[in-house]
C-alpha cells in the first residue's frame, strides 16, 4: 500500500490520539469485565476445590488478623485522642465514644482492613498466580484437566469476599476497645458511661454497612490480585509490576467504592 | 488409511504484527513420536500450545483422532484434556505441593482418584523415572533440575494418556543427564502405547526419542520425513539446522 494513504491530515492527528487511548480503555476495561465475569461463573458452577478455598481462608482470614486488629486497635486510639483535643474546645467530651464507634464500624475499619489486606493479600496473591504464569504452572494445570479459574481464582475470591466482614467485625471490636483504653485510663472518662454512650450511639445499620463494604473491598482485593497475576508480564519484572498493579489498583477502588457504598447507605 | 492423531492443516497464528504461524501442515500418526525441530523464535512452541488449545489460532484447522478441536466448548476442551500429558521446560511443578501430590494432580483434582490410591499410581511412576521413592514427600525445591524434569515426566504420563508432549525435555540438563531423560522418554512412552509430539533444538534428543521429524522455519514446516532420511533430507535448511553451521540460508539476527 502506498505509505502516503496512512499519512493523517494534521488536523486530524488530536482525534486519532484520543481514538487510540479511548480503544485502549475500553479494550482494557472490557478484558478485565470478561475476567470478572469469568471468575463470578466459575466461583458458582461445580466442581469446586474445598481444600484451596479453607487454605485461602486461613491465608487471607487467620493470617490477616494481627495486622488488621494492630490496625483497628491504635486507629481507635489515636481517634479518642484527637477527639478530645477537638472536642474539649466545645465542651463536647461526652461525643467521644459516639465518634469513636461510628468512624470505626462505618468507615476507618472496613477502608483501613481493606487498605492493609491490599498490602499484604493483594500483592501476595498477584506475585503467587504472576510466578505461576511465569513458570508455566497455569498451563500445566490446564493440561491436568484442571480449570485455573476454579482451581486458583474462585476459592481466592470467596475466600477474601467472606473472610473481611469477619474481620472488620472483629476490628471494629477491637477498635473501639481502643477508644475505651484511651479514654478510661488517660482521660479520665468512667467505663460504665464510655460504654453505655458507645450502646446507645451505635446502630445495627452502623455495623452492617460495614461489613457489606467490607465485603466488597475483600472482592475488590482479591478480583484485582488474581487478574493482575494471571495477565503477568514476563519474567522478575512482569511479575513485579503485576504485584504493584494489584495494590495501586485495589487501593484506589477501594476508596472509589467507599465514596459510592456510603453514598447508598447514608444519603 | 488410518486417521492420523494429530493432523494440522494451514495454522496460523499472529501476535499483534508479528506472525509466529504461517500455515502450519503437520500430520502425526498415532502412536509414533515425532518430533518438532527449528531455532528460537520460529514458532514450535506456539505450534504446541496451539494443539493444547492453551492458544487460540487466528486460521486453520486442528484434528485429534479426526475430530476439530479448534472451537471445542470449555467442557469439551475440558474432556480432551484428558487424553492429553504435558512435560513442560522448565517443568511447571506446583511449588506448594510435595512430588508425589504433583505427581498424582491430574488424577486427584482433574479425574476423582482418591488419594490414597493416587499416591500409590505417582510413587510407581517415581520409581519408574529412577527416582528414590522417599523423594515423594519432598518438594520441588528440595530437587535439582534433572530431578524435576523426571518429576515432571512421572506427572505426564501419570494418568496414562494418549498424546504427550515435550517442550524442550532436555534443555538446562547436562549431556548425561540429557541422555537419561530421553531414553526415558522413549521407554515411557512405548510402555503406555502413547503418541509423542516433542519440539527441540537439541539433535541427541531428536536422534533418539523421533520416528519422525518436522522442521520448523518462519512459521512453516518445510520438511517431514522419517528420523532415517534425516541425514539426507535434500533440504539446505534442515542440512544446516542438524549440522549446526553459521553458514547457510537460515540467518539468524543477531542484533
Amino acid at each position: 500500500m502506498d505509505s502516503s494513504q496512512n499519512q493523517i491530515n494534521p488536523v486530524f492527528a488530536p482525534f486519532q490520539v484520543v481514538g487510540q487511548i479511548l480503544l485502549a480503555f475500553f479494550e482494557k476495561a472490557g478484558r478485565l469485565f470478561m475476567f470478572i465475569g469469568k471468575s463470578l461463573y466459575h466461583s458458582i458452577v461445580p466442581p469446586f476445590f474445598p481444600a484451596q478455598l479453607w487454605r485461602q481462608l486461613v491465608d487471607i482470614g487467620y493470617y490477616s488478623l494481627p495486622v488488621v486488629g494492630l490496625t483497628a486497635l491504635f486507629t481507635g486510639m489515636v481517634l479518642a485522642l484527637q477527639s478530645y483535643t477537638g472536642f474539649t474546645r466545645f465542651n463536647a467530651e461526652s461525643a467521644i465514644a459516639g465518634v469513636v464507634v461510628l468512624s470505626i464500624t462505618r468507615e476507618l475499619a472496613p477502608v483501613l482492613a481493606g487498605l492493609m489486606v491490599a498490602g499484604r493479600v493483594g500483592a501476595a496473591i498477584a506475585a503467587e498466580i504472576g510466578t505461576m504464569r511465569v513458570t508455566e504452572q497455569i498451563d500445566a494445570l490446564t493440561t491436568l484437566s484442571v480449570n485455573p479459574f476454579k482451581y486458583l481464582i474462585a476459592p481466592r475470591l470467596i475466600a477474601a469476599t467472606l473472610t473481611l466482614p469477619l474481620l472488620v467485625f472483629i476490628g471494629d471490636i477491637i477498635g473501639v476497645y481502643g477508644g475505651y483504653v484511651v479514654s478510661i485510663y488517660n482521660l479520665g472518662f468512667s467505663p460504665g458511661g464510655y460504654l453505655s454512650q458507645t450502646w446507645d450511639t451505635v446502630q445495627t445499620m452502623d455495623i452492617v454497612s460495614g461489613l457489606i463494604k467490607a465485603g466488597a473491598f475483600g472482592f475488590i482485593v482479591a478480583m484485582m490480585g488474581c487478574y493482575h497475576g494471571f495477565n503477568s508480564g514476563r519474567g522478575a519484572q512482569g511479575v513485579g509490576a503485576a504485584t504493584t498493579n494489584a495494590v495501586v489498583s485495589s487501593s484506589i477502588l477501594i476508596l472509589v467504592f467507599n465514596y459510592i457504598l456510603t453514598q447508598v447507605f447514608f444519603s | 488409511m488410518t486417521t492420523p492423531k494429530i493432523e494440522m492443516k494451514g495454522v496460523k497464528k499472529a501476535f499483534g504484527n508479528n506472525h509466529v504461524l504461517n500455515g502450519i501442515d503437520l500430520v502425526v500418526p498415532a502412536g509414533k513420536s515425532m518430533v518438532i525441530i527449528g531455532g528460537s523464535g520460529t514458532g514450535k512452541s506456539v505450534t504446541l500450545k496451539c494443539i493444547l488449545g492453551l492458544i487460540q489460532p487466528d486460521e486453520g484447522s486442528i484434528k485429534i483422532d479426526g475430530e476439530e478441536v479448534t472451537k471445542l466448548r470449555q467442557n469439551d476442551r475440558d474432556a480432551l484434556m484428558t487424553k492429553f500429558g504435558m512435560l513442560f521446560q522448565g517443568g511447571a511443578l506446583f511449588d506448594s505441593l510435595k512430588i508425589w501430590e504433583n505427581v498424582a494432580f491430574g488424577l486427584i483434582q482433574g479425574r476423582g482418584v482418591n488419594r490414597k490410591e493416587a499416591r500409590e499410581i505417582a510413587v510407581e511412576k517415581i520409581k519408574s523415572v529412577g527416582l528414590k521413592p522417599e523423594v515423594a514427600d519432598s518438594f520441588p525445591a528440595e530437587l535439582s533440575g534433572g530431578m524435576q524434569k523426571r518429576v515432571g515426566l512421572a506427572r505426564a504420563v501419570a494418568a496414562s494418556p494418549d498424546i504427550i508432549f515435550f517442550d524442550e525435555p532436555t534443555t538446562g540438563l547436562d549431556p548425561i543427564m540429557a541422555d537419561v531423560i530421553n531414553h526415558l522418554i522413549v521407554e515411557q512412552v512405548k510402555e503406555i502405547g502413547a503418541t509423542a509430539l516433542s519440539i527441540t533444538h537439541d539433535m541427541a534428543s531428536v536422534r533418539t526419542i523421533a520416528d519422525y521429524v518436522a522442521m520448523i522455519h518462519e512459521g512453516k514446516i518445510i520438511w517431514t520425513g522419517p528420523i532415517d532420511e534425516l541425514d539426507d533430507s535434500g533440504n539446505e535448511y534442515v542440512d544446516q539446522f542438524i549440522h549446526g553451521r553459521a553458514d547457510g540460508p537460515i540467518q539468524r539476527r543477531v542484533a
